[in-house]
This record gives C-alpha cells, sequence and structure tokens, in this order.
C-alpha cells in the first residue's frame, strides 16, 4: 500500500513498454455506489492508477466539466469521508493504485492528520490536492510522509527554472505535467512548448512524468506519451461516464496505451 | 502595544493568509509581488497615483463632523469619513487606480475583475477606460439580474461583463471564474482583485492602496479637532475599506476598532454573511481565512440585503486581527442597517450605500455605550445611489404588506 506500491505498479506496466494512463472519475456522480464498479471496470481497462475526485463547492482548478459533475456529486451529498468509506469497503478487491484528489478546504476541515491516516486505512496510495503549491505544502505532506502516502505534484507551463527543480527534486509517485495555460478540460495546443517541456521534465525527473489537463483523444494520448511515460484524462473520462459510454471509455484506454 | 508587521514573507498574518493557488498561477502572484515591491519604492509610481487620486478621484475627501446624527445619537461626537465623495461612489477605486498602474508597470495592458454588486467592477472599467486597457469582469448570473444599471454602466465604459451561472452564480463564484481566467491569461492580464481577499499578495496590496482612507483620517483628525477618535467603525464585506481604514490606527492602542458585518435576517437563522459569529477556518480563493461552510468544507452561501457585503469569507488579516482581539467583530442585521439608511438620510441628507448603512446601524449602538466627551469615526464607504431602487421596492412591500394586514 501507499507510496511504494504506486512507484512499483507503475514500474511494471513500463517495464512491458505501455503507456501509462491514468483517468480521473468524480466519486459521487451517478451516486457513491458506482464507485467500486467504476474502479474495477477502470482496472480492467488495463490503467495505470486512478485519480478520485472529491467534490468542492469552488473547484478553481477545474473546468466546467469536472465543476459540473462535482456540482452533481455535491447535490447527492457526498462527502470526503463517506468517499474514503467506499474505498476502504472493497480495498482488497482491487490492485490499481487510487489516488485521492481534491481540494484544500474539505481536508482542512476534516484534519490534516485524520485525512492522512484513513487513507491510508483505505487503500488510497497517493494524493493529489491542486490548490497547495511548495510554499503552503509543508502542512499536508508532513501527515503523508508520515503515513506513507505519496504526495503528487504539479508542475505547470508557467513554471521557471527554480520552481520546476524543487517539484522535480520533492516529486513522488509521478510528476504531474499540466499541458495547458488553463483549467482542466481547456483545448491543448499542439506547440513545440509543449513537447519540448515534456522532453526536459522526462530528462531531470526520477519518478514517471504524465502529462494531463485537456487530453481527451488517443492521438493526443500517444502524441504526448511519446514525450514523456503517460497521460491523465480527466474531463473526458468524467464526460463519458455521465453519458454512460464504457465502451467509449474502454476504446480510449485501449489505443492510448 | 509592539509594532505591527504582516504579511510576512509568506503572505501570512499571524496564522492566516498565504498562495493557496494552483502552480498555474505561483509564478504570477510572485511576479506581482516583485514588482509592487519595486513599485512603491519608486517615488515616481506614487506621485503618480497620489496625482490622479487628488484630480481624477477627488481626494482628499473631507472628514465631516455630523452634528445633527450626533444629537440624534446622543452621546460621543460622530465623524463621518466621506468616501462616499470619491469619483464611482465608493472607496473602491483607491484600489483599481492602484493596481491599474501597477498592471502597466508590470507591461500588462488587459485586465480582469470580478464584482458583487458592481460598485468594484465599475472602479475598475473606469480606470481601465482612462488608461486604456482592455477590461473583461465576471459577475454571477444571478448579481448581473439584481444590479442592471452596473452592468450597463461597466459596458459604456468599455469593458465587457461576462456572466457567471457556475455555483451560486454570485460574487465568490465570479471571483473562481475570474481566478481561472487568470491562469489561461496570465502572460498579459493582470487581475484586480477587489478587496483584501485572495492568496498573497492581493490582501497586502490592496489594504496599502486603501490605507490612504486611514491615512487622511488621522491627519484630519489631528489637524481638525486636535486628537484621535476614541473608536473607529466600518464595514466588513471582503474588508477593505475596513482595513484601509484600521491600518493605520492599529498601533493606537487607545483607539477601539470596530468591524461591522451583514447579519443579514438574524446570525440565529442561515441567511447572513457573518463569518466572526461562529469563527471556521479554511481555504477558499486563496487564502486561508474564517469561511461560512459546512461541517464538510463546503463553501455556503453568504446572505445580505447589501450585495457588498454578500461574501462567505473575510481577508485573512482580518481574521488575524480577531484572534489577537486589536478588533472588535459585530453585525447589524437588514433591518437595522434599512433604519440607519433612513436615518442618515433624513438627518444629515446624506443617503449612504447599504454597506456603510451598518456601519452607521452599529455606531447607534455604540454610542449608548459611551458619553459626550468621546468620538467615533465611522467609514463611510459609499454613496447609496445604486441601493435607491432596492430600498424603495422594499419600503413599498413593506407598506403594502402593513395596509394587508390590518
Ligand atoms: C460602498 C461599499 N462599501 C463596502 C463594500 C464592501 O467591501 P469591503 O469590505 O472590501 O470594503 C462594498 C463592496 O462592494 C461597497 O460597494
Amino acid at each position: 500500500m501507499g507510496k511504494r506500491k504506486l512507484t512499483d505498479y507503475l514500474q511494471q506496466l513500463q517495464a512491458k513498454d505501455k503507456n501509462l494512463f491514468v483517468p480521473y472519475i468524480m466519486a459521487g456522480d451517478g451516486g457513491l455506489d458506482k464507485l467500486k464498479e467504476r474502479i474495477l471496470f477502470l482496472q480492467d481497462c488495463g490503467v495505470a492508477a486512478i485519480e478520485v475526485g472529491i467534490p468542492f463547492s469552488d473547484p478553481v482548478a477545474d473546468g466546467s466539466t469536472i465543476q459540473n459533475a462535482g456540482k452533481r456529486s455535491l447535490k447527492r451529498n457526498t462527502t470526503l469521508a463517506a468517499v474514503l468509506d467506499t474505498l476502504a469497503s472493497f480495498k482488497d478487491k482491487r490492485q490499481v493504485p487510487i489516488i485521492v484528489m481534491t481540494y484544500l478546504n474539505p481536508v482542512y476541515a476534516y484534519g490534516m492528520e485524520k485525512f492522512a491516516r484513513t487513507c491510508s486505512q483505505a487503500g488510497v496510495d497517493g494524493v493529489i490536492v491542486p490548490d497547495l503549491p511548495l510554499e503552503e505544502e509543508d502542512l499536508l505532506t508532513n501527515m503523508l510522509t508520515k503515513y506513507d502516502i505519496a504526495c503528487i505534484r504539479l508542475v505547470a507551463l508557467t513554471s521557471p527554472k527554480e520552481r520546476v527543480d524543487a517539484l522535480i527534486r520533492r516529486s513522488e509517485g509521478f510528476l504531474y505535467a499540466v499541458t495547458v495555460k488553463g483549467t482542466t478540460g481547456s483545448r491543448i495546443s499542439y506547440e513545440n512548448e509543449v513537447n519540448t517541456y515534456l522532453q526536459k521534465l522526462k530528462e531531470q525527473s526520477d519518478v514517471p512524468v504524465l502529462a494531463g489537463f485537456g487530453v481527451s483523444t488517443s492521438e493526443q494520448a500517444q502524441a504526448l506519451a511519446s514525450c514523456c511515460d503517460g497521460v491523465v484524462v480527466g474531463s473526458k473520462i468524467v464526460e463519458l461516464f455521465n453519458e454512460h459510454q464504457t465502451d467509449e471509455i474502454k476504446k480510449l484506454i485501449g489505443e492510448s496505451l | 502595544m509592539t509594532t505591527y508587521t504582516g504579511p510576512d514573507h509568506n503572505g501570512k498574518f499571524g496564522n492566516f493568509g498565504g498562495r493557496f493557488v494552483p502552480e498555474t498561477l505561483m509564478p504570477a502572484l510572485l511576479e506581482l509581488e516583485t514588482a509592487y515591491e519595486q513599485a512603491v519604492k519608486d517615488p515616481e509610481f506614487i506621485t503618480n497615483i497620489t496625482s490622479y487620486l487628488h484630480h481624477y478621484v477627488g481626494r482628499e475627501t473631507p472628514l465631516y463632523f455630523a452634528k445633527n446624527l450626533t444629537q440624534a445619537f446622543g452621546g460621543p461626537k460622530i465623524y463621518l469619513k466621506r468616501e462616499d465623495l470619491n469619483h464611482t461612489g465608493a472607496h473602491k477605486i483607491n484600489n483599481t487606480i492602484g493596481q491599474a498602474f501597477l498592471a502597466l508597470r508590470m507591461g500588462k495592458r488587459k485586465i480582469v475583475a470580478e464584482t458583487g454588486a458592481g460598485q468594484h467592477g465599475v472602479a475598475t472599467a473606469t480606470v481601465c477606460a482612462l488608461l486604456g486597457l482592455k477590461c473583461v469582469v465576471f459577475m454571477g448570473a444571478e448579481d448581473i439580474r439584481r444590479q442592471k444599471l452596473n452592468v450597463f454602466r461597466m459596458e459604456l465604459l468599455g469593458t465587457e461583463v461576462r456572466s457567471v451561472s457556475n455555483g451560486s452564480a454570485t460574487l465568490k463564484d465570479a471571483v473562481n471564474e475570474a481566478l481561472r481566467y487568470w491562469v489561461t491569461h496570465v502572460e498579459d492580464t493582470h487581475y484586480i482583485l477587489g478587496s483584501v481577499v485572495g492568496p498573497h499578495p492581493f490582501p497586502k496590496i490592496v489594504r496599502d492602496f486603501q490605507a490612504v482612507i486611514g491615512n487622511e483620517t488621522k491627519q484630519q483628525m489631528l489637524k481638525q479637532y486636535g486628537y484621535l477618535p476614541d473608536a473607529v467603525v466600518a464595514c466588513v464585506g471582503g474588508g477593505s475599506n475596513a482595513m484601509g481604514m484600521f491600518y493605520p490606527f492599529i498601533e493606537e492602542a487607545q483607539v477601539k476598532l470596530y468591524g461591522i458585518e451583514a447579519g443579514g435576517a438574524g446570525l440565529n437563522t442561515n441567511q447572513h454573511a457573518s463569518v466572526f459569529h461562529q469563527p471556521k477556518p479554511g481555504v477558499l480563493h486563496g487564502t486561508l481565512t474564517n469561511l461560512l461552510q459546512d461541517e464538510h468544507g463546503q463553501i455556503q452561501e453568504a446572505y445580505s440585503i447589501s450585495a457588498g457585503l454578500d461574501y462567505p469569507g473575510v481577508g485573512p488579516e482580518h481574521s488575524h486581527l480577531h484572534a489577537t482581539k486589536r478588533v472588535n467583530y459585530a453585525a447589524v442585521t437588514d433591518i437595522e442597517a434599512i433604519h440607519a439608511f433612513q436615518q442618515l438620510s433624513l438627518t444629515e441628507g446624506i443617503i449612504p450605500a447599504l454597506e456603510s448603512a451598518h456601519a452607521i446601524a452599529y455606531v447607534k449602538k455604540l454610542a449608548q455605550e459611551m458619553d459626550k466627551h468621546q468620538s467615533i469615526v465611522v467609514c463611510l464607504s459609499g454613496r447609496g445611489d445604486k441601493d435607491v431602487e432596492q430600498i424603495k421596492q422594499i419600503l413599498e412591500e413593506k407598506a403594502d404588506g402593513k395596509t394587508k394586514t390590518h
């Protein structure tokens, strides 16, 4: 469990020469009882890990698709505690690493230490908090380290060299390279800038580099993965689950690996 | 009292503040901080802003002894700091002038801003028209409906107003959307945040630009009357007029400071905007501060009759001043604010903004506990033109209600 499991799992897939594919789903979208089914389905599709989003009322890093999914989930009264409970309930039935993604405030309200402890008990292997930059992260990372959970950091196209270096030095699990100047679901621009940026990160990083925000087709996934180790796909997966198009999800993942 | 400093280099005021934003925005915040630190050391930058505040905004604003109101309340002398007399009708322009010149210094000619009632949006649109900057203002769909005239004002001034229907479609969602827009256009766009909220360095920058209110007040009190006031009162939405007024008084321990939040339908209901009623710290819009939120950390909607006080958070420096007890925070209800609105209009011939009416309403209570030899300064943050229609409607409904029930 934890950081170690995430690292090993990614390494095993890379040893088989696979691109890494990490889908994002919004917990509680369509009801929390769907969570298990969706995670096991994605595991069967061959994904490298699953990002499980916990909804927040003010998701400032997200575009409209994920915002709306969060809103639907909150309407069903999804809470952080309930998501972690659900994850705990079938932790022995899955092998795929789980990464919880949420904003700081629900975690803050729950309690940092309690969050890390409960994540650990629920078989969560990594955590992403997009509104927690380097300057503030000790607040949470101290607790995550204590429970051996990976803190996955985001690096941006706009990050200057010193910040990139610092982020790479601290990265755990994988490095999440944001490929747009914008929110999740923004349209990715195929600038050379993105390719060079990914290649540079890849050269420097000891952990895998995954490109994310705005990836929606297997062509994009393949193109980006040729510059790094794989992709994170959020809005598109959320949209397809909402439309019950699981065949399309399987196809998208299959063609991206 | 020890010297008051703050924020520290991480933007913390005690346990509050900071920069809780996605990495994508961090470089822009760091750039802004550096640009600001350099700008304030440049005498030309300061002189320029001072000159515009004088010739364009109309500063300094009067400090007016409200004799009739003093008599009506029957206690201490009441002085009004007349921010309502600024160009565009409120204190908001003190900040937008400063930030617009800062944007120019950074080579950014595009501006994004959020607005609730439209006051900050109008103040931003105004300086953008003046300086030839391209401006986009985000405003909640619900607020657009409530404040049609301010939308039109902004459009007259050449600003594009974009409707936000995400979330609760009010001010907090407009801030989210402005932040998202800023992430996407960060290279050529500056975000003019309208209050002492948001990630560092905004709470500091906005406070410093608003501190002209308190600095003038202090000098005027000493020059015109020869003493400092015993109490200073200001309304608190995000907290910019209050912070600007309080800041120069923080080290004057004998001056009591009062920040007045919107009590809406009453603090015993969930229809209010008082974060200090049951303070619960959390992170919203990039800062750690007290928030209206449920037990799961979801942000709740604020409510007030006054759109400018209708915000579920408060500036982090206020949370700090609350924790250290340097400032007393209290709330007054919609009804008390309406009474104060009417009373100031009748006694002094000054129609206050509904926001500022909250401060007046509290002064009425405070006056009962003080004596004739003492004095209170109130920050009259804005004028009430924007609220006249709403008050008319409320008073008519009230009159109708009466005739029906009687
Ligand atoms: C006249 C007036 N006063 C006060 C406020 C509240 O803002 P702050 O607390 O930042 O001064 C507003 C906001 O729109 C306003 O228009």
